[in-house]
């Protein structure tokens, strides 16, 4: 082994270890918190966690399948701008979403206080939806992932050659029978990728269901480690998510595999959007400005009016401060991932060999794990390292080390990176791979030197992914909640765990500055994707 | 016999382009007609519009005494009953040869879509392939289930776009008349269309030449070759070169190389220059002729060669000569006049 792949060997091992910590868990059981947990809560986690993903995942579907179709489709009133703004509440964290529409909402809230108003009910004379409910964490972690169904959808769509269509027209099937019968089903493997992302995410929640008193796994462990204060315990509880999570990526490859579809046709005529008539535009216009409406301009506009309200009270040193501390996270870690992700990538470009491939898909199975379950994983290991070296230190040589690292800032970027080094090392690997191996061979047949090479063809092909790479990192660290809340030092925070906090003191509108900041962050990601998809229509360049 | 399609009078823009300019024909019953022209004539666009795919701007078209389409009415593609095979076939990825075919026998009960079924794969000799899935299948393959698709609904007129594009050059011309066979069998009206003259002659009882929008000329094969309408037609289907030559009477016309006679009778007006064309087999290779051209150009065709040859005043003519007539470059060769079909256009 080189030099360089032992490297590659050592970073992937030492990104494992949260996951090796937390699988290890199982081998020392905690038979008395297992029976506590089994006789009080465990059915209500369970069943709440299945109630969540059955419901996200059906609503997500529903929200993101059928806008994503009627855009591609169809030609309706402001169909071109809801293409690229139905993307838009993929800014919006769920825990934020759920705040505004608590505020909005409750029985104190705008709407509830204009309907007694209105009727001179008094409280308790009506029935409304309680949103803080399972039914309401399902509403609000459905508007802000669904996108993520919706841009797959979407592009399986566009990429759909228009033949096969036009094939089951002739056929005799009408417009939705082709959609049924032949665009649906061609698009389900990249549906199924969205709905896979969908469920990774509501697994993870943990700012949403928290808040809204829902019971789940996520919020079990927290509970377990932090209420009954057994870290193994809460471990194992880590690991049996893993294990569901792992067994849903397995059937969702698996299903995929079965299906891998070769498009018959290479020839892609443009894409001819039928224009719909007036009363049909309206409902095509309705069904696709629900969700934008609900899962992002409603929500951004009440944060907007509550930061209107209370950003003279909010802004000052310590929201500076704040917002330096996130900046500064998200920098460091987008740095440090995007570095680490080229250097695995191109380990595995220049040596494909198992191990390397093997390694390089152990640091990416992070993402699948919730922030957490990486908190814990993370926690275990570094206080374990840092209690041995106090205990080392004071008996040798009576220095005492303190926590060396558990409660600095150093241990929250590495979760941070364990979590999102894949988002990194995709985006690259699919960077490097459209350089085909006979670009260096071309370049070195005129006397090019590898340093040159990478200079002057690498890097000018790879920019605009490095740099996408590093945007995606940066706000997937802004907007993480559950990792941050548990390892971050004391008396550090961030824009994420300070709209956690004011919104867990009920104090709502002051939650709306830091939350909007998180938000319009947020948004520059959606923009680039989005460019990157309309650039992407197979015969248009 | 009775017409299965009529076309009357189409015109059609796209974003400001004319692609069809007032195309009328008609097919008849069980006839195959192939629209030929050169990429961009508009052939395919004329071809979608029958279809239903693209709707014309001005124009009727009518398919077995079923008014499909007029200024105000248009039938929607999936009533129309249409059977269309595409260029690349756009077989349904994600279903195997069986569910391709049954695709468009949704009103079928199950023992009459297996019936059906069964007659088509027979017909296309697919019996081997009916659990397979499209990639695997090769070109001829797929373009055979394509077409057994688009057949099985018993549609009214099957509509064929380049069905041969995608196929191996050497089997293009046996496949084509392997087709003609089966359509003839099934007695199903067919429009294709085809860029390619060999095809169109292979398959087709009536062609129909476009360019640029227009429909040149509505014939059968030996007449476009030999009685081609316009310039153009002349120019594209064949080879050939045009010469100057001046009308003696309206059998016969002056040119360079001599009096050329006509077997039919022409209406010109005598002394008027014309233009002639000659093709490539109106010019023979004869030793004992008087009239010499020199090799500037030779292809060998296998079992014939087709020489240029440039005659003394510097006019380029082409000839076909049986391939053990092999003469260098540059080196004189006798040539003699046999012309049977005199074409002329008048000079611009």
């Amino acid at each position: 082994m080189t030099r360089w792949n032992s490297l590659l060997v050592f970073i992937s091992l030492l990104f494992s270890i949260p996951l090796a910590i937390v699988f290890g868990s199982l081998f020392f059981p905690e038979y008395e918190v297992w029976e506590h947990l089994r006789a009080t809560v465990l059915i209500d986690y369970i069943g709440n966690s299945f109630a969540l993903l059955i419901g996200v995942g059906f609503f997500s579907l529903l929200i993101g399948v059928i806008p994503a179709w009627l855009v591609t489709m169809y030609r309706f009133p402001l169909s071109r701008q809801l293409e690229w703004a139905l993307l838009l509440p993929m800014s919006v964290p769920a825990y934020i979403i759920a705040y505004t529409y608590t505020g909005a909402l409750d029985v104190a809230g705008p709407l509830q206080v204009t309907l007694r108003e209105i009727t001179g009910w008094q409280y308790r004379d009506y029935w409304f939806p309680e949103v803080r409910s399972l039914g309401g964490a399902i509403a609000m972690l459905s508007l802000v992932l669904y996108p993520y169904i919706y841009l797959l959808a979407r592009a399986a769509f566009i990429e759909q050659s228009v033949c096969v269509l036009e094939v089951s027209r002739t056929l005799g099937c009408n417009a939705f029978g082709g959609f049924r019968r032949v665009a649906l089903p061609l698009a389900r493997p990249a549906i199924m990728v969205g709905l896979s992302l969908v469920v990774m995410e509501t697994l993870a929640d943990y700012g949403t269901v928290q808040y809204f008193g829902v019971s789940t796994f996520t919020t079990g462990i927290f509970r377990t480690w932090f209420g009954l204060g057994n870290s193994l315990a809460a471990a194992q509880m880590s690991a049996l998510l893993l294990v569901f999570v792992a067994v849903f990526l397995y059937l969702e490859k698996r299903s995929r595999k079965q299906a891998r579809y070769h498009h018959t046709s290479s020839r892609y005529s443009s894409l001819m959007q039928q224009r719909l008539t007036k009363g049909h535009g309206v409902i095509a216009l309705i069904i696709c400005a629900a969700p934008l409406s609900f899962g992002f301009i409603v929500p951004v506009s009440l944060l907007i009016n509550w930061a209107i309200d209370t950003y003279l009270d909010v802004l000052g040193k310590d929201f500076y401060l704040l917002f330096f501390n996130s900046l500064f996270l998200a920098f460091i870690t987008s740095m440090l991932a995007v570095g680490i992700a080229l250097f695995m990538a191109y380990s595995n470009r220049n040596n494909q060999s198992l191990l390397n491939k093997i390694m390089v898909r152990l640091v990416s199975m992070g993402y699948a794990i919730p922030g957490t379950v990486i908190a814990v994983g993370v926690l275990i290991p570094f206080a374990w390292f840092d209690n041995s070296l106090d205990n080392f230190l004071i008996e040798n040589f009576n220095i005492s080390s303190g926590l060396l690292i558990s409660g600095t800032v150093f241990i929250l970027v590495f979760a941070y990176l364990v979590r999102f080094l894949a988002v990194s090392i995709n985006t690259i690997e699919a960077a490097l791979v459209k350089i085909k191996p006979v670009m260096d061979e071309v370049a070195k047949t005129t006397g090019m030197h590898t340093i040159n090479i990478l200079r002057s063809i690498h890097m000018p092909m790879m920019r605009g992914s490095l740099l996408t790479a590093s945007l995606l990192v940066f706000v997937d660290v802004l907007k993480e909640l559950p990792a941050t809340l548990i390892l971050r030092p004391f008396n550090f925070n961030t824009l994420a765990v300070r709209t956690y906090e004011l919104a867990n003191e009920e104090l709502l509108a002051e939650a709306a500055v830091p939350a909007l900041a998180i938000v319009i962050v947020g948004i520059i990601p959606v923009i680039i994707i989005s460019n990157s998809i309309s650039r992407s229509r197979p015969g248009h360049g | 016999m009775d017409k299965a399609i009529e076309i009357k009078n189409i015109s059609l823009t796209i974003e400001g382009r004319s692609i069809l300019e007032d195309v009328s024909f008609d097919v008849r019953e069980a006839e195959i007609a192939c629209l030929l022209g050169p990429s961009g004539c508009g052939k395919t666009t004329l071809l979608r519009s029958i279809a239903g795919l693209e709707i014309q701007d001005e124009g009727e078209v009518w398919v077995k005494g079923v008014l499909f389409s007029d200024l105000t009415h248009h039938l929607p593609v999936e009533q129309r009953h249409i059977g269309m095979v595409f260029q690349d076939y756009a077989l349904f990825p994600h279903m195997n040869v069986r569910d391709n075919i049954v695709f468009g026998l949704k009103n079928y009960n199950t023992k009459m879509s297996i019936q059906r079924l069964d007659e088509l794969v027979t017909l296309f000799s697919l019996e081997k392939h009916i659990n397979k899935y499209p990639h695997s299948l090769s070109g001829g393959q797929q373009q055979r289930v394509a077409l057994a698709r688009a057949m099985a609904p018993r549609p009214g007129v099957l509509l064929l776009d380049e069905p041969f594009a995608s196929l191996d050059i050497e089997l293009r011309e046996q496949i084509a008349r392997e087709l003609r066979l089966i359509l003839k069998l099934d007695g199903i009206t067919t429009i294709m269309v085809s860029h390619n003259q060999l095809e169109a002659f292979a398959m087709a009882d009536i062609i129909g030449v476009m360019n640029d929008g227009h429909l040149l000329q509505w014939d059968n094969a030996f007449d476009l070759y030999h009685k081609p309408k316009t310039e153009v037609v002349a120019g594209f289907i064949g080879e050939g070169v045009f010469i100057s030559g001046e009308v003696i009477n309206n059998k016969e016309v002056k040119t360079e190389i001599g009096v050329i006679q006509s077997a039919a009778t022409h209406q010109t007006v005598i002394g008027k220059k014309v233009r002639v064309l000659i093709r490539p087999d109106d010019i023979l290779h004869d030793d004992n002729s008087d009239m010499a051209a020199r090799v500037v150009d030779k292809a060998f065709r296998g079992a014939e060669f087709l020489y240029t040859l440039q005659l003394e005043s510097g006019l380029r003519i082409l000839s076909l000569v049986p391939s053990h007539h092999d003469h260098p470059i540059n080196e004189p060769i006798g040539i003699r006049l046999e012309i049977d079909h005199l074409v002329i256009f008048d000079e611009k």
